[in-house]
């Protein structure tokens, strides 16, 4: 019931915020309409909706640490988070009710991505299923980067951090195009990051491509481990500080 | 029966001492008033004894239970209302107040009759259904103090409760807070002598982090040959600084 109460009103206060809407569905979803729409003029496949599609649901998750990062920030500043540290709340409350509401986010984003990307020649089949049950992992490390840049940083500087996530997301990802056009240099760094990573399981499952999905979920599951159990120890620190 | 029983508390960052050996007794169902200029310590001390802040050293009881050892069972039976509003801003007054009912373990239907009942007794229903963030100060600062009670805590902590607020909206508030009287035990923290002389049992008074003095108003008007509190205020702490 505890943690019930906080899951709840942290949907609410995401979702009643028209301006996290727009960026969580309506920007991902106007971009993977405009690109496609681009495709079907062009004479070259540079925006295919099997590439595009996973790249796209990926690079949604990012305002996902935008806006979760901007939550926890704000909840700090107004002292909102020191009245709930007060409570009887312990701190896995605190991380499944900031969670979870946001990963329900995740995979709306995703179910809304792959349908829009049926009007544009996606096959709908069990690939598809499996690639949002896939992209769980991503999401998951998506939060626990807002969940991490929330306690770290105050609600002035926390929107300015969460952009370079999205920019790393949008120009390291391979999203829009071949990491190959970018030469060694950024094709490693892109390589030791984990988007391009996220991008590339989430192709290669919808493709069924499953023998080439390993050296991607490793560099993953990595990350998402790693970044979450971060966000967890700051976050319990940030419970035991002076200083929230 | 006594509420709170700090034993030689302290409270230092680095080597600023800011709570120096607090030695403090307060009486279930008193409203006890904690005075001192800025950086007196009287809000690290509710952060102490709302188990907001580990003491450097010593101990607080509170309601027989350690906030050192016993923060859990402590944080059960408190709750608080800080400097600033702390209210969820996209929630409903009524949404505000069912989310620290279920916080504080209540199910559903406890939620609901808690709710209504704090509604009705702090004249919130006209603003029920209103966003908090649509709500002048006042009725913030009387929603930040309903969700501190509507947990039913058996002492409430008030952190300058009135700050920032006109004349109107502290008088009201006043009254809100006289109800209480005698039903629980309040510690209120504030910077108006006129707040602490008409709601107060007995005032401390907290000068460089110490106690300086405790009584009644009459009592430490008498003690410093002042007719008016502001007098007395102003003459304990002002013989402390020269002294230190």
């Amino acid at each position: 019931m505890k943690t019930l109460a906080l899951v709840t009103r942290n949907r609410k206060e995401i979702l009643r915020d028209p301006i996290s809407l727009v960026f969580f569905i309506g920007v991902p979803l106007v971009m993977l309409i405009i690109l496609s729409v681009m495709q079907k003029n062009m004479p070259y496949n540079l925006f295919e909706i099997e590439k595009l599609a996973p790249g796209m649901a990926v690079f949604s998750f990012s305002f996902i640490s935008l806006f979760s990062g901007m939550l926890i920030a704000k909840d700090r500043s107004s002292w909102f988070l020191t009245r709930l540290f007060a409570s009887p709340l312990s701190s896995s409350d605190f991380i499944i009710g900031y969670s979870l509401p946001l990963l329900a986010i995740a995979l709306l984003q995703s179910a809304v991505c792959f349908i829009t990307a049926f009007f544009f020649g996606l096959s709908i089949d069990i690939n598809v299923l499996l690639t949002i049950l896939i992209l769980i992992p991503s999401a998951i490390l998506f939060i626990g980067l807002g969940l991490l840049l929330g306690c770290v940083f105050n609600d002035k500087q926390v929107g300015g951090i969460a952009s370079m996530v999205i920019m790393l997301v949008s120009f390291l990802g391979g999203i829009w195009y071949n990491l190959d056009m970018m030469g060694e240099t950024l094709k490693t760094i892109s390589n030791v990051l984990p988007f391009v990573h996220s991008v590339k399981l989430t192709q290669t499952v919808l493709n069924g491509s499953y023998s080439e999905m390993n050296s991607h979920i490793i560099w993953v599951l990595a990350y998402t481990v790693i970044v979450f159990a971060t966000a967890i120890l700051v976050f319990k620190k940030k419970m035991d500080s002076d200083n929230i | 029966m006594q509420a709170i029983e700090t034993t030689n508390l302290v409270k230092k960052y680095g080597d600023k001492i800011v709570v120096n050996s607090l030695n403090l007794t307060v009486e279930k169902g008193e409203l006890f008033a904690l005075l001192g200029g800025n950086g007196a310590g009287k809000t690290t001390t509710i952060k102490m004894l709302s188990c907001l802040s580990k003491p450097t050293s010593g101990d607080a009881i509170i309601l027989g239970k350690s906030v050192v050892s016993n923060p859990k069972d402590v944080k059960s039976k408190i709750n608080i209302s800080p400097q600033e509003n702390a209210v969820a801003s996209n929630l409903t007054v009524r949404e505000n107040l069912e989310l620290i009912a279920g916080i504080y373990g209540n199910d559903k239907n406890a939620a609901l009759s808690k709710v209504d009942e704090i509604i009705s007794t702090f004249g919130l229903t006209a603003v029920a259904k209103d966003k908090a963030k649509t709500l002048s100060g006042g009725w913030q600062r009387r929603l930040s103090i309903a969700m501190a009670l509507v947990s039913e805590p058996q002492i409430l902590f008030l952190d300058e409760p009135t700050l920032g607020l006109d004349v109107i909206a502290r008088r009201e508030l006043w009254t809100a807070i006289e109800r209480l009287k005698g039903k629980i035990t309040i510690i209120l923290t504030t910077h108006y002598m006129e707040e602490a002389e008409s709601l107060s049992d007995r005032i401390g008074v907290m000068v460089n982090g110490r106690l300086k003095a405790i009584g009644t108003a009459e009592e430490l008007k008498k003690l410093t040959n002042a007719e008016k509190f502001e007098d007395a205020f102003i003459a304990l702490v002002s013989e402390s600084e020269v002294s230190s």
